[in-house]
């Protein structure tokens, strides 16, 4: 998905904000090729691709996405770069980061 | 092993003011903070803050905690931010976890200023993906300029539910309803008339019976309720929402509380378990402090205060009580007395009086 796909996602003109575009971060998800900003978090940039399926419950399989979005709840823990259990609403992007979804409670790789 | 005069953990208007108060005094602070950016939740609060402007009145919240972090840059304190506590050792000792490293920080007093979660709300598949905190809306539009969704449920009418409904249009996104399951609007009449203004339904007496959808939001049922809070048969309807956003209160964040060992009370007001504390916003534990939402939720300018007489108190423990530290501990108190005698500190005020009352009580 381009940048252009995901401007719906971003929030345009805003009475009070100006929101800066300190240039893209190429990130793959579920190995499709993604780009988010600099100085977004993954959650923040998996959402602006229109991604809300993070995760699926240990016990249930149900799907999850994030809640809190500030590091409290660990509803929205990923494998990214093969690391299971990250929060990424807390995690910046960074170039070239693999963000997969996590099922249960994710396998060290 | 590094040892400071007071460390104080979290980085939003209660901790930072605690950290400006402690340091100005005179003692050796070092703050700790789990995010990168300092400010807490004031970083996605765009409104303007009312009050008197010894409070920061006509500021808006992301503001406030530029002009904090600034003072507190200002002054000989140390700022670990981007900081995880992870432990507590001996009640002497915090354990931090940064992506970098684990180290350990002695101190002679600790101010707990971890602010408060938001609440989850029961009804059916409140799990689903797009079922989302209304900070957690606040973060992603406000600070990153990401849109939730296209068409939100708000849940509450509480300031907060009110607040983020219309900043919510403000940054070009639908709002639905907001449901309200008390028959009153719980928040000021000037932020509900705003979102009137703008055709937004306020629905009292009203709540969310269900989410739809599979794999993430894509509906919501809501329904009315009776005096009784339960739903009314016959009276459920589907709305077309991608988003339910839940502004349905908030619990303080009190675990390396109970970690220390204080003494713990339930005050329904205050929000649930929260360490019992004195005037001085001392616990049981005379070198433990707290101040803000983890004391009892309320607001960013009493998060302040409370902030201010920690910091204050907890220097003159370290370094010595003087007219100085003195002067700040009693205005500050002298200004949390007269804002919660306002309209809406009824339930702060309440609160703090029962945990007054609990103090002649054994532990």
């Amino acid at each position: 998905m381009t940048n252009d796909e995901s401007r719906g996602r971003r929030v345009g003109q805003h009475p009070i904000l100006t929101f800066a575009d300190r240039g893209p971060v190429s990130f793959t998800f579920e190995g499709r090729p993604m780009t988010g900003r600099q100085g977004e978090t993954i959650a923040a940039a998996l959402a602006a691709n229109g991604v809300r399926l993070f995760r699926h419950a240990e016990k249930t399989g149900r799907p999850r996405g994030f809640f809190c979005a500030v590091g409290k709840c660990a509803s929205c823990l990923m494998v990214v770069d093969g690391r299971p259990n990250t929060m990424v609403c807390m995690e910046p992007l960074r170039e070239g980061t693999r963000v997969e979804r996590q099922r249960g409670r994710g396998r060290l790789q | 092993m590094k040892t400071v005069d007071i460390a104080i953990v979290g980085g939003g208007p209660a901790g930072l003011s605690a950290a400006i108060a402690a340091s100005r005094l005179g003692a050796k602070v070092a703050l700790v903070d789990d995010n990168d950016r300092l400010g807490g939740q004031l970083v996605k609060q765009t409104h303007k803050f009312f009050g008197s402007k010894a409070h920061y009145c006509g500021t808006r919240g992301m503001d406030i905690a530029a002009i904090l972090e600034q003072e507190l840059r200002g002054l000989p304190a140390e700022i670990l931010s981007g900081t995880s506590v992870v432990g507590l050792y001996g009640g002497r000792v915090l354990a931090l976890a940064s992506r970098e490293r684990f180290t350990r920080l002695a101190f002679k007093c600790l101010i707990v200023a971890t602010g408060a979660a938001e609440n989850n709300l029961l009804f059916e598949n409140n799990d689903l993906p797009g079922v989302y905190g209304a900070g957690a809306v606040q973060t992603l539009m406000n600070v990153y300029g990401v849109k939730p969704g296209t068409r939100v449920l708000m849940v509450g009418s509480g300031n907060i539910g009110l607040i983020v409904s219309y900043q919510l249009i403000q940054a070009g996104i639908e709002v639905a309803a907001v449901v309200e399951a008390l028959p009153r609007i719980g928040g000021y009449h000037v932020h509900a008339a705003k979102l009137a203004r703008l055709g937004v339904p306020i629905l009292t007496s009203h709540t969310v019976l269900r989410a739809l959808g599979k794999e993430e939001v894509e509906g919501a049922v809501i329904c009315r309720v009776g005096r009784n809070l339960k739903p009314l048969s016959g009276s459920a309807r589907r709305l077309k929402v991608d988003t339910i956003c839940l502004a349905v209160g908030l619990t303080p964040l009190s675990e390396l509380l109970w970690q220390t060992g204080c003494r713990m009370v339930y005050v329904s007001e205050l929000g649930g378990h929260v360490a019992w504390h004195n005037e001085n916003m001392q616990t049981s534990l005379c070198n433990i402090y707290l101040a803000g939402d983890v004391s009892g939720i309320e607001e960013a300018s009493t998060a302040m205060l409370e902030g201010r007489v920690a910091g204050a108190h907890a220097a003159a423990q370290v370094i010595g009580l003087n007219p100085e530290a003195e002067g700040v501990i009693a205005g500050s108190q002298a200004e949390l007395c007269a804002i919660r005698k306002g309209p809406f500190g009824d339930k702060a005020a309440c609160g703090k009086s029962r945990l007054a009352e609990c103090a002649a009580l054994p532990a």
